[in-house]
Order: C-alpha cells, then sequence, then structure tokens
C-alpha cells in the first residue's frame, strides 16, 4: 500500500516538476501580443469596416469587427418619409445590388395594402433582381482575386459587370441606384430591344463564370488558399443567423427564393440551389459563382415567358397604408433582406425594422478568425463577402 | 578582343566610358521601353489600354509619373527611426544597381569583368533584403514591420534555391565569371553541332525554372509578393513612404526585374551572344568589334523576353501564404535543386 503510495507521490511529482519546467520555458519564450486595426481604412475592408485583431506572431489571439462608421440611420429616416420615397433610400443599403433592396419593401406594404402586382410586372421585378444579383456577385467574383493577390480577375468581373449595369440602365434610367419599384408595380415597362440584349449579355455572364473557374478557381494557389481555411459548422452556422451563399456553403440547403411563395416570378422557372458540404472559403466563393450562373439561366427563362399586360396595378394616387405589420424577407445578393413595416394608417411607416444580410454574416468573425494567420483573415473576410452599407445601414 | 576599348585609352577614360555607355545607352532606354512595355502588356492582358495619355501611345507614362511622384510631400513619420528610414530605399536601390556591375553586354562591354562573378552577385542581390528589413522596422507602423519581417524570411529563404539553381550551371560552365559562362554557351555544341552553341536552358532546364521562381520571390512579386500584400498589409514595408523615396521603391522593384531577367538570360540563354559557329569567331578575340553594338541589343531583347514571363505570371496568380512559401521553397525547390546539381555533377565527370 505504501509503496504504491509513493509511487504515486513520485509520478505527481515528476508530472508537477515537468508542468514547473514547461512554466519556466514559456516565461523565457513569452513573447509580447500585438493589436493590429484592420481598418476602418484598410484596402481588404471594401469600406469603412474595422476589425481589431489581436495577434501572437501572425496569428490571431481573437479578432472583433467593429461596425457603425457608416451608419446612416435609415430605420429612422424611413419614419419621416413616404412609402414612395422609403425606396430611394433603400437603394444604398447593399449599393451593389441596390435593385434587390427595395422589392423586399415595397412587397411589405403591398401585403399590409392588399395589392399585387400584375404579372408582367412581377416578371420584370424578377428579372432586375436577378440582374443585380449577378451585377453584385460577379463584383465579388473580381474582388476575391484582388484580396489573394491576383490583380487580372478585377478587370474581368468590371467589363462584365458593366454589361449588366447598362441593362440595368437601360430598363430604370440608373446604374446604381435604380429607385424603380412602385407600390403595385413598377415605373415603367422595359424598354425596346430589352430581351435581346438580355440574352447576349446573359450569355457572356455565363463565359465569364467559365474564365473565373479557369483562371481562378482551379488555380492551384488559390485552392490552397481557400481551401480547409475558415471553416463554418452548419450547427454554429445556423446559431449565429447566417444566410445566403454563407449559410448555402455549410451544406444548409435554404432559399428563400424557393421556400417561400412571394408575388414573384421565380416558382415559375425552372432552376437549381446550389449547396456544399464543405463551409470552408472555398464553398462560399464557388456556391456564388454558381448562383450566378444560374441567375444568368433564371433570367433566359424568364425573358421566354414573360407575360404581356400593364405593368402597375390600382393603387390611388395618394398612397396611405392601413395600419398593421408585416415582414417580408427575400433572398438578397448577400443573404436573408427583410423589412418589418410597422403601418398606422399614414402616408410612411411608422417604424421600420431592416434586417440586412452582411450585419449577420459578419457577426460569426469573432469565432471563425480564432487562431487563422493573418493573410487568412483577410480570405476569410472575403469569402464572407459583406458590404458595409448592408452592415450599418 | 578588338583594340578600340581596350588597349589605347588610359584606364580613368575606359572606365568613364563604360559607365556613360552604361547608364545612358543601356539602363535608361530599357527602364523606360521595358516600364512602357509591362504596362501595355499588363493591361491588354486585363482587357484594357493603359496608359494612353503620356504622349503618343503613352509612351511618355515613365516620366509623368517620375514627375509626379517628385511634386509629391516626403513625409517621415513622427515616431520613425529618421536616418534608416531615409537610407532603406537606397539601398535596396543601390543593390540593384550594384547588380548591374558585373553584367556583361558585349565582348568588350562591361561594367567589370569579375573572376567571380556569379559569385558577387548573388551576394549583392541579398543587400536589398537588408533595406527591405530596416524599412519595414523603422517605419514605426506595424503593417510594415510585419511586411518586414515576412520579406526578411521570404528572401533568405529564396536565396537558397537561387544559389543552388546557379550551382548548376558553374559546373557546366567550369567558371564563375559570367563573360566565361557567356562564351561557354556561344562556343558550346550540342551533340557535335555548334549551329546554336549550347544554351544552358536547355541543360539546366530544372535550374531555370527554379531560378526564375527565386527571382520571383525576390521581387516580391506575385505569387511571392506578401511583403507588400497590398490587400493584407497595406503595401507592407513600403506604407509608411511616399513622393521620392516611394518613387526609389518602385524604380528599384522595376529595374531590379529587369537586372535579375540579364542576370538570367546571361546564365541561361546565352547573354549577348550569338553562336560564334554563325561567324567562324573561336574565342573572345576573335569576335567582331560590331557585337559592342548588337550584343546589347541581344541582351535587351532577352530581357524583354525574360521579364515578360515574370510580369505574366505576376499578373495571372493569387499569392501564396507565408507558410506555404516557406514549406515550397525547403521541401520542394531545394531538394530538386540538389539532385539537379548532383545529376550535373555526374554527367559532368561521365560525359
Amino acid at each position: 500500500m505504501t509503496s504504491t503510495e509513493s509511487l504515486i507521490d513520485r509520478k505527481q511529482l515528476a508530472y508537477i516538476a515537468s508542468q514547473a519546467a514547461d512554466a519556466r520555458l514559456n516565461v523565457e519564450l513569452e513573447t509580447e501580443g500585438m493589436t493590429l486595426n484592420i481598418g476602418p481604412q484598410h484596402p481588404a475592408t471594401h469600406g469603412t469596416l474595422r476589425i481589431i485583431a489581436h495577434l501572437d506572431g501572425e496569428q490571431v489571439v481573437w479578432a472583433e469587427p467593429s461596425c457603425g462608421y457608416m451608419h446612416r440611420g435609415y430605420e429612422k429616416l424611413t419614419e419621416v418619409r413616404t412609402y414612395p420615397q422609403v425606396t430611394s433610400l433603400v437603394n444604398r443599403i447593399d449599393w451593389l445590388g441596390s435593385f434587390a433592396n427595395e422589392v423586399p419593401f415595397i412587397l411589405a406594404a403591398e401585403k399590409l395594402m392588399g395589392v399585387e402586382a400584375p404579372p408582367r410586372a412581377q416578371w420584370i421585378r424578377t428579372i432586375l433582381f436577378e440582374l443585380s444579383r449577378i451585377a453584385n456577385v460577379s463584383l465579388f467574383l473580381g474582388d476575391l482575386g484582388v484580396q489573394l493577390g491576383a490583380v487580372t480577375p478585377v478587370f474581368m468581373a468590371f467589363r462584365d459587370r458593366e454589361h449588366v449595369l447598362n441593362l440595368i440602365e437601360a430598363a430604370t434610367g440608373g446604374r446604381f441606384h435604380p429607385n424603380f419599384d412602385r407600390i403595385g408595380g413598377l415605373k415603367d415597362d422595359l424598354p425596346e430591344g430589352f430581351i435581346d440584349e438580355t440574352r447576349a449579355v446573359m450569355k457572356k455572364l455565363r463565359n465569364f463564370c467559365t474564365e473565373m473557374e479557369d483562371l481562378l478557381f482551379g488555380n492551384e494557389i488559390f485552392q490552397s488558399r481557400t481551401r480547409g481555411i475558415g471553416v463554418i459548422p452548419k450547427d454554429i452556422a445556423m446559431q449565429y443567423g447566417l444566410s445566403g451563399a454563407n449559410l448555402r456553403a455549410c451544406g444548409v440547403d435554404w432559399d428563400l427564393r424557393r421556400d417561400q411563395s412571394l408575388p414573384m416570378a421565380w416558382d415559375k422557372v425552372d432552376w437549381k440551389v446550389w449547396t456544399h458540404p464543405d463551409g470552408d472559403s472555398f464553398a462560399r466563393c464557388w456556391i456564388r459563382l454558381q448562383e450566378v450562373r444560374e441567375s444568368t439561366l433564371i433570367v433566359d427563362q424568364l425573358l421566354k415567358s414573360i407575360p404581356s399586360g400593364p405593368v402597375m396595378a390600382k393603387v390611388p394616387r395618394i398612397i396611405k397604408v392601413p395600419e398593421g405589420e408585416a415582414w417580408v424577407s427575400t433572398e438578397n445578393p448577400l443573404g436573408e433582406m427583410g423589412y418589418y413595416v410597422v403601418s398606422k394608417g399614414d402616408l410612411g411607416p411608422f417604424r421600420t425594422k431592416i434586417r440586412s444580410a452582411s450585419f449577420n454574416n459578419i457577426s460569426i468573425v469573432p469565432w471563425v478568425l480564432k487562431g487563422v494567420y493573418v493573410p487568412d483573415i483577410i480570405t476569410i473576410l472575403a469569402s464572407l463577402y459583406f458590404i458595409l452599407g448592408d452592415i450599418d445601414r | 578582343m578588338s583594340a578600340l576599348l581596350a588597349a589605347d585609352l588610359p584606364y580613368w577614360v575606359q572606365s568613364l566610358l563604360r559607365v556613360l555607355g552604361g547608364v545612358v545607352a543601356v539602363l535608361l532606354p530599357a527602364g523606360a521601353i521595358v516600364y512602357l512595355f509591362l504596362f501595355k502588356m499588363m493591361s491588354f492582358m486585363q482587357s484594357r489600354l493603359g496608359p494612353m495619355e503620356a504622349g503618343p501611345y503613352g509612351s511618355m507614362q515613365l516620366f509623368a509619373e517620375v514627375g509626379k511622384w517628385l511634386q509629391k510631400e516626403d513625409i517621415t513619420p513622427e515616431r520613425a527611426d529618421r536616418v534608416i528610414f531615409k537610407i532603406a530605399p537606397l539601398v535596396v536601390l543601390a543593390s540593384t544597381f550594384l547588380l548591374v556591375a558585373v553584367v556583361p553586354f558585349g565582348p568588350d562591354a562591361w561594367f567589370t569583368n569579375f573572376e567571380a562573378g556569379v559569385f558577387y552577385m548573388l551576394a549583392v542581390s541579398s543587400v536589398s533584403v537588408l533595406g527591405i528589413l530596416i524599412a519595414g522596422w523603422s517605419s514605426a507602423n506595424k503593417y510594415s514591420l510585419l511586411g518586414g519581417l515576412r520579406a526578411a524570411g521570404q528572401l533568405i529563404a529564396y536565396e537558397l534555391p537561387m544559389v543552388l539553381a546557379v550551382i548548376g550551371v558553374i559546373i557546366q560552365a567550369g567558371t564563375m565569371n559570367l563573360q566565361g559562362i557567356v562564351l561557354a554557351q556561344n562556343t558550346g555544341e550540342m551533340f557535335g553541332w555548334n549551329g546554336l552553341g549550347n544554351p544552358y536552358i536547355l541543360t539546366q532546364f530544372t535550374g531555370f525554372i527554379i531560378f526564375m521562381i527565386a527571382v520571383q520571390a525576390e521581387l516580391t512579386q506575385t505569387p511571392f509578393d506578401m511583403p507588400i500584400a497590398e490587400s493584407e498589409l497595406v503595401s507592407g514595408y513600403m506604407t509608411e513612404y511616399s513622393g521620392f523615396r516611394f518613387l526609389t521603391f518602385f524604380i528599384a522593384e522595376f529595374a531590379t526585374a529587369g537586372v535579375f531577367s540579364f542576370i538570367a538570360s546571361v546564365l541561361f540563354l546565352g547573354g549577348w551572344g550569338v553562336p560564334f559557329a554563325w561567324f567562324g569567331w573561336t574565342d573572345i578575340d576573335s569576335v567582331d568589334n560590331w557585337m559592342n553594338v548588337v550584343g546589347p541589343l541581344i541582351m535587351f531583347g532577352k530581357m524583354m523576353l525574360l521579364s515578360f514571363v515574370i510580369m505574366w505570371v505576376r499578373f495571372s496568380y493569387p499569392r501564396f501564404r507565408e507558410d506555404q512559401l516557406q514549406r515550397f521553397a525547403w521541401k520542394v525547390l531545394v531538394p530538386i535543386s540538389l539532385v539537379n546539381i548532383m545529376v550535373t555533377a555526374i554527367l559532368k565527370v561521365a560525359l
């Protein structure tokens, strides 16, 4: 009995001694951490996001996003605007896919008023929605290259995005801020020749996607930089409320365009929701690339089946929305974007809550950045894809 | 050797002529033309026109940019180590110009004919690391510090494969003199046929590839541009530099690309020479005098070709991560170049 006890004591003593030696070594080799402020002015943050990163060498100990440098108070501003005026505000939330911002708000207002846009307007809305998705995500694909150090993709992205912006301009008159959606329909019908032109552009965009696959996604360096980097498991992604391509890249088959019945034309055409099981940076980028291609197919099919008729339902000249509350969200280029509109029967909303995708998408940054290297911060942020206007509203 | 430069003139006149000839006739036009060529090339790759406004077809772009940079304010950060901060770009540029000193441009067109030219070249090229490191440290900026440290790690890692790749050439040529290496290639023969000489790119192809990869890393250009990494570290060690000092870094970057292309063309492509059998020359003394004019042009063409390759890679690849880069250097390049040396040595002895 005593012998075994002494044996345990000796083992414990040896263990304690080894721990003490380790501790001494650690004290000797201890290095001072460094706090690196990435942003608010930094080439990688596409705007004014600030990431406070505590580094040990080049490894991140913890990181935290700090937003609010571009807060413009749109939720409050909607309270002093009439319903038609709000669209020109919400255009500026996600400024790369601005038409997509207007749609959920207008749908919420229509839901409260009990009107529905005529079929042709629904079709055109969906087409413009998908065009703004293409304009948004194709810029992401180019920007991704820049973030990883490849300079050429961004020029290709701008070259082909230009065609899409031209289409949006032809239809709405605005390249960045169309302000085209109206309660009960659209401002105008499509211009002459739009359909043929769009078909040609969609073909170009599909070529662009193939080009990007060859140039960027097939590149070994790109793959080694993104595969297995910033892995987000399914359950963590759902806990943090990720949406859009970020969520689908974690293997969650969730797309509001398909899962919801809205007065839009997505359910009239045949398309596929892409998912990827990996949940890493590569998966997120790959999903977006596939979605651009899928969007071009959606637009092609919609152009084929576009119905004729008016683009505006009968709505009163002065719009007063009856009392009530409505929540409508759609699958925007960046993820789920929704508006909770509270009406007291006035000309403008009493209160609007804007749920923008990027704000939730970057909430996972502290979790996912723990323990990565400085270059991977940029990869992960680029692949999460946020737009500052969409974070700060 | 011809009598024009070597014998009749006093030594100081020779030296002066060499330096003036080298700077005025080779480096300045080379810089301007290469700069324009590379910018145009890069623009066409990226489906745009590139510089068009300065001069006909944008040909004066370099001068426009130099003028712009010289007008800018020269800012030194408040907490920077002032003296070192100001010296750093000059160190980098000096290492570039010291490299030119040993490159032969023709049978008589050289600055110095160094017996251990390759050794000198490898030693001097690593001086730029020092400049980059002190630039990163003295800027008192975290991004610069990270950039400088990355540069130090990377440049030291890639110095080794570069040296090892060149050793194959040295073994084959049997000399470390760059002029001697040019001669050895142009007087050489392949299987008894001397119509092409024996450019070492054919026999030392592995060495050539490793050398070009190491050059790419030495130049800190994509895919090895982590020390600059504009999307991560803003501009790395160059972040705090402005005006004239930034211009110095900028020139050093392009000039080093050009000079390394010169060196690679000497080591692997036959340098200034044409295969001597074409004109019935046997050694350097029998080479006609006009090669002193044509030689630099031939070198220039080869340099353009190699800078094109360097920039082509630069504009099509994304960048590695720091640890991947180190792994690539130590686990891939170094073993391959060691094997290359062994095979070269065995074949040299056996044949």
